[in-house]
């Protein structure tokens, strides 16, 4: 591939353009033309996952991709492909392909569907954006641009408590926008640009001001990434389709929130000024005080999703906390674990779902012997669990091993005190569930059971779990593979720390 | 050439308005097709004539100003130029088919319709005080014709209270501008300008100048002199309300700001400037909440209207006594305010009008199960409200960001949060009419669909205002047009 083959920066627009275009044909649709419409999403998703491919391969071989043009005097519209990008545009379209596959099963026979899968096409566009934006601005067109998409699925049930969650969400969401766009503003205005560059474009002496604009940057983002205190929407949003809270928790929101948090410290302020400034200790506290927080809080929870939420607070804060021990072994545990949280917790939705679905278990009271009534489903949740307690050979694994190593090298040992005590917490609140699913008798029927012909539930249903939990299992073992999570986001540091 | 273009904005209209004054409804529908055209057309080319030579004066029949007609064109007139031609034959076309042409009073729609038209293009190319007047009476009269044409009862009230309104804004006004030619002996807005500088200490000119202001700020609905626009706006037939809000609030506003721009420096004071701002940053808050809990849909976009507007005042801060760029950067964050608001209100307005329309009940809490049935019209209400919440890509976030600018590069960080908070309220009303029509729990589901082109207007304007950001800086480009003084 030529270094300026013209056809390179119209693969940043057709990546956008395909959830886009997919978006608008599936509105267009009627509501009865279910075949037609899986067909539009499933090719759109496929089409994604290729041009991401082909740009995979191209950042990997030192290639660039770019493009943009003025919007307002001074303020560029801009789309590039950096190794950074990749990492979620790669998750964000890997995991948007199992999971319409995943949302067509889920939704057989239910209303609206059109609505949904419009907004579901926008919601992954946005994500796709967030990802391939170019500078802060750009991303902040997306990050709103997500927020509006993920509105009509959170409320897609149109029940009071659909509509309570969604007004929750979306108060929350505008108002961390809101403070964004301040900070924004006011870095716009202090330093007068808004790129981002490999080092940070952040110069000079650290002053009150630029931390009062990190403060903003930081809790602007922190609100989608479910940082504690601005974490309160995440649980109630669980009332959404199982599918949504995949997406929320795995693909698009919360991950949204931590990919901008490490683009705004590494690419805006830059690691080493943002440190030398002491803007990383504290965050790096309240990253640890969330781990620690949203796993005591999952332990008591008795509804299923519920307890994958809390979950998901707890486990997102690892990647800020990564980002924020400001070594590149550090940087490299909390990319890493971008991609294998989102991979393991997508597991436990759509496991979930099946429950729900299959067998209309939402508590985990009544998960009793769920294991050999669905056998793979049960495999792969466990495999997600024991992977986000951090079991070797598991991706959790990975993650939590470069983060311990990541924190001896800046001096924190008591990183590692949190690590530790985060993973027994984990295997506190998991390991009760596993134990229930496949040690204990089932004694009464299932709350409502639906029979899926010769499989144990839908394959729509079915295959997506599984494929997820293979992967975990795969990217535990093949760590060091080229392409990997984890060679992938040392790459990532290399390039980031020798520009 | 020029010349007659200009001539032509002004007559055109007035022509319409004669015409279709005998003829009906019907046949006044028809003739407003060619209008359009023409209007648009030739708004199209003064737009190509201004970016070739530059701006000028023209005194219609060589009469010098105060007794003749002195007109003059520049960027930022032939900005607004092209949106009252793309917003007016918008609501043009939507009101050809939304209106009932067998009522008997619909026949009064297109002449009042011209009239107006005629009266925006006069506001926009008016160089002297007196005729500006003119103008705006034109449009008060035919606006307040417009809300009356419900003829029943409740229409009648608000159109009277909104003549009120209108006519004691006149009043004002002109006592100003009396007092203006009393002074200086002229009303040409460039002349007063040159001769308040030049005589720095003139008493009085400063009270032409409030009164002026206080007379214009009553008719663009500042807080607290909102009072008459919600009652007037709400119960307007949509394509009206649409007009009202998009372009007949901004003919007032924009003798304001030109005033403020001409005289400020000179006759303005700090006091002056922050009123101003904070009366604006009142009626964003003010409206926004009232619009949160208006049980009728149209109220709800009406208090929006009183909101949006607010914004326009804050030029009046981050223009005075700052420096040329900062000011530059508020005139073109309102310019872009004033634009998108137009757009995205004129959608917003009539596609409620067509919400109201199928559902067959104005209130908020009957939108239930609409999010299934009408998903189009809904969509673009949506989408202006994007545009309104001032949120990226639309031209509201557009207007936003450069207000933000000026306000932080000017210190004045008090309007930026006033700016943050104003977004966040829009959103809780735009959100309060989403999840109403979201709710599944509705008993009703026969709903009536509105014609395919009732539904395809609102959603090019709401599109265009959420494009407009994309395109800001073209946009800004036609309103930077250099102005040539011996052109």
């Amino acid at each position: 591939m030529a270094e300026d083959f013209w056809l390179n920066p119209w693969l940043l627009v057709m990546a956008l353009a395909t959830s886009m275009v997919a978006a608008l044909g599936i509105f267009m649709l009627p509501e009865e033309r279910h075949g037609l419409r899986t067909t539009l999403n499933l090719g759109a998703a496929a089409l994604k996952l290729v041009l991401v491919i082909v740009m995979v391969w191209g950042v990997f071989q030192g290639l660039e991709y770019q493009l943009s043009f003025t919007m307002l005097p001074g303020i560029e519209f801009e789309l590039k492909a950096d190794s950074l990008s990749m990492m979620f545009a790669g998750l964000s379209s890997v995991l948007w392909l199992l999971t319409t596959a995943y949302a067509v099963g889920y939704l057989e026979n239910s209303p609206n569907r059109s609505r949904f899968f419009g907004f579901f096409s926008l919601c992954v566009a946005s994500t796709t954006g967030i990802a391939l934006a170019g500078n802060l601005f750009t991303f902040f067109l997306f990050y709103e641009m997500l927020t509006l998409s993920t509105y009509p699925l959170v409320v897609h049930r149109g029940t009071a408590k659909a509509l309570k969650a969604g007004r929750s969400y979306i108060i929350y969401t505008l108002s961390g926008g809101a403070v964004f766009l301040l900070g924004m503003a006011w870095l716009y205005a202090e330093t007068g640009t808004l790129d981002f560059a490999p080092g940070g474009v952040v110069e000079g002496e650290p002053t009150p001001v630029l931390a009062a604009i990190f403060v903003l940057l930081v809790a602007g983002l922190g609100v989608k990434a479910a940082l504690f205190p601005l974490h309160g929407w995440l649980p109630q949003a669980m009332v959404a389709p199982a599918p949504v809270s995949a997406l929320l928790h795995a693909v698009a929101v919360v991950k949204a929130g931590a990919f901008g948090i490490v683009r705004v410290i590494s690419d805006v302020f830059g690691m080493g000024f943002a440190n030398e400034a002491g803007l990383l200790l504290p965050l790096a506290g309240l990253a640890a005080f969330t781990i620690l927080f949203g796993s005591v809080r999952a332990l008591f929870q008795q509804d299923l999703k519920r307890r994958l939420a809390y979950s998901t607070i707890s486990q997102v804060s690892y990647i800020i906390l990564g980002i924020c021990l400001a070594g590149p072994l550090g940087m490299v545990g909390g990319l890493v674990h971008l991609l294998h949280q989102g991979i393991m917790k997508i597991t436990l939705f759509f496991c979930a779902g099946n429950y729900a679905e299959t067998l209309g278990v939402h508590r985990i009271d009544e998960l009793d012997g769920a294991g050999p009534r669905m056998p793979a489903t049960s495999v792969a949740f466990t495999i997600g669990a024991f992977g986000m307690i951090g079991t070797p050979p598991l991706a959790g694994f990975i993650t939590k091993w470069t983060l311990g190593l990541g924190s001896l090298e800046a001096e924190l040992p008591w990183v590692v005190a949190v690590l530790l005590a985060s993973s027994i917490l984990n295997a506190a609140y998991f390991l009760p569930i596993v134990h229930r699913l496949w040690f204990r008798a089932r004694s009464d029927a299932w709350p409502e059971e639906v029979r899926w012909g010769r499989l144990e539930t839908l394959s729509w249903l079915l295959w997506p779990p599984v494929l997820t939990a293979v992967a975990v299992v795969l990217i535990g073992v093949f760590a060091a593979v080229p392409f990997s999570p984890l060679s992938w986001a040392e790459l990532v540091v290399n390039r980031e720390y020798r520009p | 050439m020029m010349a007659w273009l200009m001539a032509g904005l002004l007559f055109t209209p007035l022509a319409w308005a004669v015409m279709s004054l005998m003829a009906g409804f019907r046949a006044g529908w028809r003739l407003a097709w060619l209008g359009m055209a023409v209007q648009g057309l030739v708004s199209v080319l003064l737009w190509l004539a201004i970016a070739d030579q530059g701006g000028f004066y023209y005194a219609l029949g060589d009469w010098p100003a105060p007794l003749g007609i002195e007109l003059r064109v520049d960027g930022l007139a032939v900005t607004f130029i092209l949106l009252t031609a793309t917003v007016a034959t918008a609501c043009g076309l939507h009101a050809g088919v939304y209106l009932d042409p067998d009522k008997p009073w619909q026949r009064y729609f297109w002449p009042l319709f011209w009239f107006l038209w005629a009266g925006l293009n006069a506001v926009w190319l008016g160089a002297d005080l007196f005729n500006l007047y003119v103008g705006l009476e034109l449009i008060s009269l035919s606006a307040v014709g417009l809300v009356a044409l419900g003829g029943a009862g409740d229409a009648l009230r608000a159109s009277l209270r909104y003549l009120l309104a209108a006519l004691v804004g006149s009043l004002f006004y002109l006592l100003g501008v009396a007092l203006i030619y009393g002074q200086f002996g002229t009303l040409s807005l460039g002349g007063v300008a040159q001769l308040a500088e030049d005589h720095t200490a003139l008493a009085g000119a400063g009270i032409a100048l409030a009164l002026m202001l206080a007379g214009l700020a009553l008719k663009t609905a500042l807080f607290p002199l909102h009072g008459w626009l919600p009652p007037a706006h709400g119960i307007a037939p949509s394509p009206v309300s649409a007009l009202l809000s998009a372009l007949v609030l901004k003919a007032s506003f924009y003798i304001a700001a030109r005033l403020w721009l001409a005289l400020g420096e000179t006759q303005g004071s700090y006091g002056v400037a922050q009123l101003a701002g904070a009366l604006g940053a009142a009626a964003v808050l003010w409206g926004s909440w009232m619009a949160c809990l208006q049980p009728r849909l149209k109220q709800v976009v009406a208090y929006s209207t009183v909101a949006q507007v607010g914004y326009l005042f804050l030029l009046f801060p981050l223009t005075w006594q700052v420096s040329d760029q900062i000011s530059q950067q508020a005139q073109e964050g309102m310019t872009l305010q004033v634009i998108s608001h137009a757009l995205a209100k004129a959608a917003m307005f009539l596609a409620a009008g067509n919400l109201v329309l199928s559902t067959g009940s104005s209130k908020v809490e009957d939108l239930a199960g609409v999010g299934r049935f009408l998903p189009f019209s809904l969509f673009s209400f949506g989408l202006a409200g994007v545009s309104l919440m001032s949120l990226p890509p639309s031209g509201g976030f557009a207007a936003k960001w450069l207000l933000l600018q000026a306000t932080i590069g000017s210190g004045q960080w008090w309007w930026a949060l006033v700016l943050i908070a104003g977004g966040l309220l829009s959103a809780a009303y735009v959100f309060r009419i989403y999840r109403a029509s979201f709710q599944e729990a509705s008993g009703q589901d026969d709903f009536h669909h509105p014609p395919r082109r009732l539904e395809a207007i609102p959603m090019a304007l709401a599109l265009l205002s959420l494009g407009l950001g994309l395109a800001g800086e073209p946009v800004l480009a036609i309103m930077g047009l250099p102005f040539e003084e011996d052109g």
